[in-house]
């Protein structure tokens, strides 16, 4: 019994000791969990309290809704419409970019090409910048993605908006088109965009690359907006805690009126062509338009290689705004600037008469008139009805280049008309002093006379030839202008001043141009309007694009219709209506359309007809336009 | 020739005298400490009962009455019962690993019909009952015998290797480490307990090597430097110190903690609840609840000292050094001191199981406590 005793106590007195040093050990621990929480909760709790405000809030740059682009009455040219997307935010993705996107071809479609883009853009960009992976995608699909998100770590869908042009081609060339910006925009834009912008961070972001998208993309694409979300460990948006829209960029109201453009862009689609419609008095633009033309959608999207080489590759160069940038001989519609410059310099009267035989001899060159047998005698007004080029041979002989040069300056020829679209061409008219100068031989006074019918070194736009009309029809200074007001604000504009030609000089070509269209025998008698309260002036012309050889003519100048498409001549026509007091100019230019008189030059007419038609319907701009009755 | 151990002074008590000698501030601790729990819990779901404050509650209610009956339950019959249940629940442990059902990726459940049951937790319980009722019996010098060892470190390995099996490492280490202490209190001589040292620090490479899934070589890896895997498996890590060191002195407030009510804490109502507490009561309300438990276990320690048993002693230092263990373990864990082990902090984190096998915990503590004058003879080397 004295050993039951004993042993209790001595195991009592074990566990006892034992027991006080595991309760030190107890203290200690606790101790270092009370320093840990210290050291987290006191010392370091300005650091995790900033990480946890990161964890937190996600700021989203939002790009602002693009301004529209709306024609004279009001037709909204460029919009905005949904667009349910996709973006990727590399530095969020679990296992790389490529895994992620394997993992969401299996949700949504995803092209390769955009996959490719993608992986490009990811290894270029910061890994903080979303990447778009699929855009426009139908609400399927877009409800799908959102269900299989919880596995998709760094993937966004976004409901955005993208550019919509309702009218595809018939004005890709005035509004030109957006696309992303791209690594190597950031620095060839930088005149139009602010270097370092945040907008440029934006995913999806589209700028404006050619038109009026490109010349106004400041005042269109408005100012950055910010979403600030709280999102949780997965990236999913808990809740927005606030919501900056942003400005929604400017609407831009052009001078455009779209029913015309339509009904001249459907007459010249299938052609290389150009055409310019402009106001005499004010020199809006009511139309503007060069084919074929390309779908500026396409580009939003981004084109396929098949689709970009069909527009790279196409002789027709639907990617030219052939109306602003293609620079052509002028032909015969240079005769009224040769008729002006001669009455102006005072060498001829409008009674001046030159005879023609069909060829005008000039030392031993030999100048041809387009009509073999000749026009016999010619006075201004026939001479500009038969496009007789003996005549003006003969009145540029006496003119000389400098006078001539002078004169098409001041009718809007040599130089930009500042229109307000980017890649204007300004064309040339050349003189003694630029021949010397480019080809260190002095002029010869042929060149005198090929210039006298608008060939040799004279170019001209085809927006150029419609501001020479509207200032032969109008006898001011009018230059072509196709933005009217951005948002509310218009544009100020100074009134044209006189041309400066004598009003006896300026009726005088008129009265010509008025014969080509309104007496039989004129080279534009077929397509005459005939109401007579419309009724059209104007004056074809024919632009050579080779040289005809001697040994050609010799043995017959080849047919056009022989002639491969590209060798064939320009078929041009520039008129104005009405003949009485003059309210529209009108320039036409089919690219190797063979034939003065080529079938479609006669859109003209139609245009000219339907803008002085519309103005009786009396339909009221969305903006103040200067009414027809007040301009005279 | 058997003798029933506790026939010789058994003498009855009536209930009310046992009710008035529980003691009643330990128990007013531990539901202040639970309350704690609910609030966490409550702002969790993001300010409602459900889905989980209100379940814990019940529960914990039931563990409050499972604590109180247990109490009043004579020391002597839990230690008749001793190595019946530890059978039973090593039974279960088996049962589990055969057709249990996998849950979390591990097989960690066993379905008895409507309930769900986590045999590890009884487990929990059972090897403290069983190892105390085993050192009981034998004398100091008796245990440091290798035959005398081999017995009780089988009552330890056993469970052990089974639910690690599950793979259950954070338990599997908990019962070790609980059954080695018991073992050390019991008198083990310091030459087994350096051998075991060196045992151990082979065997940890080995182990590494055979014997952990890659899950869990990962959260070792990840807890070495988090920040190389910091959306991945360092996730856990980082966002719980964020939460604990965003909360700052006086925390962000009651239901304004970001980092928990947007999900940036993963298993935030079970393993990381302290990191909810520590981002919404700061640091005063982190020690606070850190100084309660610290009560409870000076309590515990306290108990095992009144206890005239060495039964009595073994079970309250058991308890307590096992609800330690957790708190210890829980603690580190969500500090980032230790690696992500699934332990949760007693009490406080969200689970039906973990609370039942702590109130039970508790109700043993308290049974050594209102039975401290009970003495049960030691069947001695003798007998």
């Amino acid at each position: 019994m004295r050993s039951f005793e004993k042993k209790p106590r001595s195991r009592h007195a074990t566990f006892t000791r034992r027991s006080l040093l595991l309760s030190g050990g107890m203290t200690t621990v606790f101790g270092v969990l009370a320093g840990r929480l210290y050291q987290l909760q006191i010392e370091n709790g300005e650091i995790y309290r900033n990480q946890a405000e990161d964890n937190r809030i996600n700021q989203r740059l939002l790009a602002p809704l693009r301004g529209r682009i709306m024609d004279r009455f009001g037709v909204a040219l460029a919009g905005n419409r949904r667009n349910y997307r996709v973006l990727i935010v590399p530095e969020q993705t679990r296992g790389g970019v490529a895994a992620t996107l394997d993992a969401l071809a299996n949700v949504i479609p995803i092209d390769p090409r955009m996959r490719a883009k993608v992986l490009k853009d990811a290894s270029q960009n910061r890994s903080f910048v979303p990447l778009v992976v699929a855009e426009n995608l139908s609400w399927e699909d877009f409800a799908r993605l959102n269900l299989d998100l919880p596995y998709l770590p760094g993937v966004q869908p976004e409901v955005g908006d993208t550019r919509d042009y309702p009218y595809t081609e018939e004005l890709s060339h005035v509004l030109g088109y957006v696309a992303p910006l791209s690594v190597d925009d950031k620095a060839s834009l930088a005149d139009t965009l602010e270097v370092d912008n945040p907008l440029h961070d934006v995913p999806g972001l589209r700028v404006g690359k050619r038109g009026i998208e490109r010349t106004y993309e400041t005042s269109i694409r408005g100012r950055a907006g910010a979403s600030r979300v709280e999102v949780n460990a997965y990236g999913r948006v808990i809740r927005e805690l606030e919501r900056d829209q942003g400005t929604p960029g400017t609407d831009v109201h052009l001078t455009i009126d779209r029913e015309l453009q339509g009904l001249i862009h459907e007459k010249l689609k299938n052609d290389s062509a150009a055409c310019a419609v402009m106001d005499v008095e004010t020199g809006d633009v009511l139309a503007l338009v060069s084919t074929p033309g390309f779908d500026p959608n396409s580009f939003n999207v981004g084109l396929t290689p098949d689709q970009w080489n069909d527009l790279t590759n196409n002789d027709y160069k639907p990617l030219i705004n052939k109306v602003l940038s293609g620079a052509y001989p002028p032909g015969s519609t240079f005769k009224m600037v040769v008729a002006l410059a001669a009455l102006d310099a005072g060498v001829i009267t409008p009674e001046t008469t030159f005879s023609c035989t069909g060829a005008y001899r000039l030392g031993t060159h030999l100048f041809h008139c387009w009509k073999r047998g000749g026009h016999g005698t010619m006075n201004l007004k026939l001479g500009i009805k038969n496009s007789c080029d003996c005549y003006f041979y003969q009145v540029a002989l006496k003119l000389g280049i400098d006078a001539l040069q002078a004169s098409a300056h001041r009718l809007g020829l040599g130089q930009p008309t500042g229109i307000e679209i980017p890649g204007e061409r300004g064309g040339f008219i050349p003189d003694r002093y630029w021949k010397q100068a480019t080809f260190k031989e002095p002029w010869q006074v042929g060149e005198t006379l090929v210039a006298s019918i608008g060939q040799g070194y004279v170019l001209a736009t085809p927006l150029q030839l419609c501001t020479l009309a509207a200032r032969v029809a109008s006898g001011m200074q009018v230059t072509p202008r196709i933005v009217h007001s951005l948002g509310a604000q218009v544009i100020p504009r100074t009134p044209p001043e006189p041309i400066g030609f004598s009003a006896k000089a300026l009726a005088a070509v008129r009265e010509g141009m008025s014969a080509v269209t309104n007496e039989p025998g004129g080279t534009g008698y077929w397509w005459r309007i005939t109401d007579k309260n419309f009724a059209m002036a104007g004056k074809t012309g024919t632009a050579q694009v080779r040289v005809i050889t001697r040994a050609e003519r010799a043995t017959g100048v080849r047919t056009n219709e022989s002639l491969p498409w590209a060798l064939r001549d320009h078929s041009l026509f520039v008129a104005y209506a009405p003949i009485e007091k003059p309210r529209y100019a009108c320039a036409v230019v089919i690219e190797h359309g063979a034939v003065a008189a080529h079938p479609n030059v006669q859109v003209a007419r139609d245009a000219l007809l339907f803008a002085q038609q519309r103005d009786i319907l009396g339909r009221v701009p969305a903006y103040p336009v200067k009414s027809a009755s007040a301009s005279l | 020739m058997t003798v029933r151990a506790f026939d010789a002074t058994y003498r009855s008590v009536p209930l009310t005298h046992k009710l008035v000698d529980v003691q009643w501030t330990l128990v007013v601790l531990i539901v202040l400490i639970a309350c704690f729990g609910f609030a966490a819990l409550f702002s969790a779901a993001g300010g409602s009962m459900s889905p989980w404050a209100a379940p814990q509650m019940a529960r914990f209610g039931i563990g409050l009455i499972l604590l109180l009956t247990i109490a009043c339950v004579d020391l002597r019959v839990w230690m008749n019962i001793a190595y019946p249940a530890y059978a039973v629940a090593l039974l279960l442990l088996v049962a589990v690993e055969l057709m249990g059902r996998i849950g979390m990726g591990a097989q960690r459940w066993l379905e008895l019909g409507p309930l769900a049951l986590q045999p590890s937790e009884p487990m929990k319980i059972t090897l403290i009952l069983a190892l105390a009722r085993y050192l009981h019996g034998i004398g100091p010098d008796d245990i440091s015998r290798p035959l005398r060892l081999f017995v009780p470190l089988l009552m330890i390995i056993a469970p052990a290797v089974l639910v690690l099996m599950q793979p259950n490492l954070g338990t599997a280490t908990l019962l070790v480490v609980g059954g080695a202490m018991l073992l050390f209190l019991a008198g083990l001589s310091w030459k087994w307990i350096t051998s075991a040292a060196i045992a151990l620090a082979i065997a940890v490479p080995s182990a590494w090597q055979f014997l952990l899934h890659d899950y869990q070589k990962q959260r070792v890896l990840t807890f070495l430097n988090p920040d190389t895997d910091a959306l991945g498996a360092g996730w856990n890590i980082t966002q719980a110190k964020i939460a604990l060191g965003s909360g700052g002195l006086l925390g962000k407030g009651f239901l304004a903690g970001t980092q928990s009510r947007l999900n940036f804490l993963p298993e935030k109502q079970t393993d990381f609840i302290i990191a909810i507490i520590g981002e919404e009561f700061g640091f005063l309300g982190l020690m606070l609840l850190l100084g309660m438990f610290a009560a409870v276990i000076w309590n515990g320690v306290n108990i095992s000292f009144q206890a005239r048993s060495h039964f009595g002693r073994l079970v309250a230092m058991g308890v307590t050094l096992n609800l330690f263990l957790y708190i210890m373990i829980n603690g580190l864990m969500v500090m980032g001191l230790i690696p992500v082990v699934g332990i949760p902090m007693p009490l406080v984190s969200y689970g039906g199981t973990a609370m039942m096998t702590v109130m039970i915990g508790f109700g043993l503590l308290m049974c050594v406590h209102v039975h401290r004058q009970v003495t049960v003879p030691s069947p001695s080397s003798g007998i």
